[in-house]
């Protein structure tokens, strides 16, 4: 069996309809482990204090922040090489909550940044790359919402996403040559010794296991109802004909 | 003539004669740089120091602001269709184009840009910099403003839209060109800016096009 054969509607349909409440129960134990232990079993750090907690909603939204953008990257790829409507329709999915899960990496790290930075805004490269990024992900749903051909916004937007990609990467390059910046090392990496430390580490884990999985439950969801709705649409189009 | 030069020679006339509106984006230029120092006040210093981010900026919304008539009109009248059955390629209807565009929108900023900078008090030593800045990154703001303008040229309310796609794009060519200009100022080196804007460039020159017509195709469907 190919994986090809999810892009068959009606069996993405009936697959989903199968295992998402599964992923969405993984998602909310997982969120619920990870951000309990987070906030109220893990030590406050002996310099920031509590405001340390936040990470456990800061970093994995930034992580959903960019790898959304990415799964869209690929799927918008597969509908432009192989037409696969169901591809062209999660790329749609995922824009919205990427938009969200940017937001919600700006805000907290505002939140954060208040107490820690002494300012609520800072024109360091990783803000100003995820303000950037921001910007990307609205214009990508402006540009869905305004054209009315389904399949020509498809390409329209897969080519903006593939466009906006090039760009974004090279944007997050410009901006450490412009300024040089505040915010800390990356907090997950392969290379364990930048790292945070292990008390906060595995809750961390958690809770990001936790985001990807209400990402995927989130895009499966929309996706299903997106092709529902133009199944919905075209029965109707056939009645009135 | 060669479709080519004729298609370019046509770009160009519709530019340059009534109601194409070449002077209009120098116009804009200049009232931009006009602007700022209304807004921001006359201090010489401070002026000298944003002059090249500003010039810059003004640049780019110079170049967005007559992006429209790229394809636009060609498309409403059905030239667009007619030049896709040419001889020529899209991809070279598209960089054709936007040479055009260049030509009659980018290199009039470049050309304007210092007698502006002086009145932004801007170092004479910044001046070269700021020029071979415009000159190298001009080029890109046309490239990739073609693309924003081939993507969205079938909506009826593009406009907006348009700045929403392309100012994004702009991002790292402005980073570059500024940072090129500003260095200068306080006499340092380019360093690394000025091979980046180069490579930017090239880069967008040599794959925009086909991006563009790519779009063209999805929309003249």
């Amino acid at each position: 069996m190919s994986i090809w054969e999810f892009a068959n509607p009606a069996r993405f349909t009936r697959i989903v309809s199968r295992f998402l409440p599964w992923i969405s129960g993984a998602a909310a134990l997982c969120l619920s482990i990870g951000l309990i232990w987070g906030f109220f079993y893990t030590p406050d750090d002996f310099r920031q204090g509590s405001t340390v907690k936040i990470i456990y909603i800061h970093v994995p939204a930034a992580f959903i922040a960019i790898n959304a953008w990415f799964m869209m990257f690929v799927t918008s790829l597969i509908w432009l090489i192989r037409r696969h409507h169901v591809s062209a329709l999660a790329a749609r999915a995922a824009a919205p909550i990427g938009a969200v899960m940017t937001l919600v990496a700006l805000l907290t790290g505002a939140i954060w940044g208040q107490p820690m930075w002494g300012t609520w805004w800072e024109w360091d490269p990783r803000l100003t790359s995820f303000l950037i990024l921001f910007v990307f992900y609205l214009g990508y749903i402006a540009l869905w919402q305004a054209v009315d051909e389904p399949d020509t916004a498809a390409d329209l937007t897969s080519i903006l996403c593939l466009v906006g990609s090039v760009f974004a990467l090279l944007s997050r390059y410009a901006v450490l040559i412009w300024n040089q910046g505040l915010h800390q090392g990356a907090s997950l990496s392969m290379d364990a010794e930048e790292n945070v430390a292990d008390v906060f580490y595995q809750p961390l884990l958690f809770s990001i296991a936790g985001f990807v999985l209400l990402f995927v439950a989130l895009v499966l969801l929309r996706t299903r109802t997106e092709i529902r709705a133009r199944r919905l649409r075209a029965l109707m189009l056939r009645q009135v004909a | 003539m060669s479709p080519a030069r004729a298609l370019l020679v046509r770009e160009i006339q519709l530019a340059v004669r009534a109601g194409g509106g070449a002077g209009l984006g120098l116009a804009f230029f200049l009232i931009v740089v006009l602007l700022a120092p209304l807004g921001i006040g006359p201090d010489q210093v401070l002026l000298a120091q944003v002059a090249p981010g500003l010039l810059w900026i003004a640049a780019l919304l110079a170049c967005l602001l007559s992006l429209d008539r790229l394809f636009q009109a060609d498309h409403e009248d059905g030239t667009l269709d007619i030049l896709a059955l040419s001889p020529l390629p899209l991809e070279g209807i598209v960089a054709i184009k936007a040479l055009a565009h260049w030509l009659t929108t980018g290199l009039p900023l470049v050309l304007a840009a210092p007698v502006l900078a002086l009145t932004l008090n801007l170092p004479d030593a910044a001046q070269p910099m700021l020029v071979l800045g415009l000159l190298l990154g001009t080029p890109a703001l046309s490239a990739i403003g073609a693309i924003g303008a081939a993507i969205t040229v079938g909506l009826r309310r593009g406009g907006l839209l348009l700045s929403l796609l392309v100012l994004p794009l702009y991002v790292p060519t402005l980073i570059f060109g500024a940072q090129i200009a500003s260095r200068a100022a306080d006499g340092l080196k380019a360093g690394a800016s000025l091979p980046f804007l180069a490579g930017t460039s090239l880069l967008v020159l040599a794959a925009g096009p086909f991006v563009a017509a790519a779009a063209l195709r999805v929309n003249l469907r």
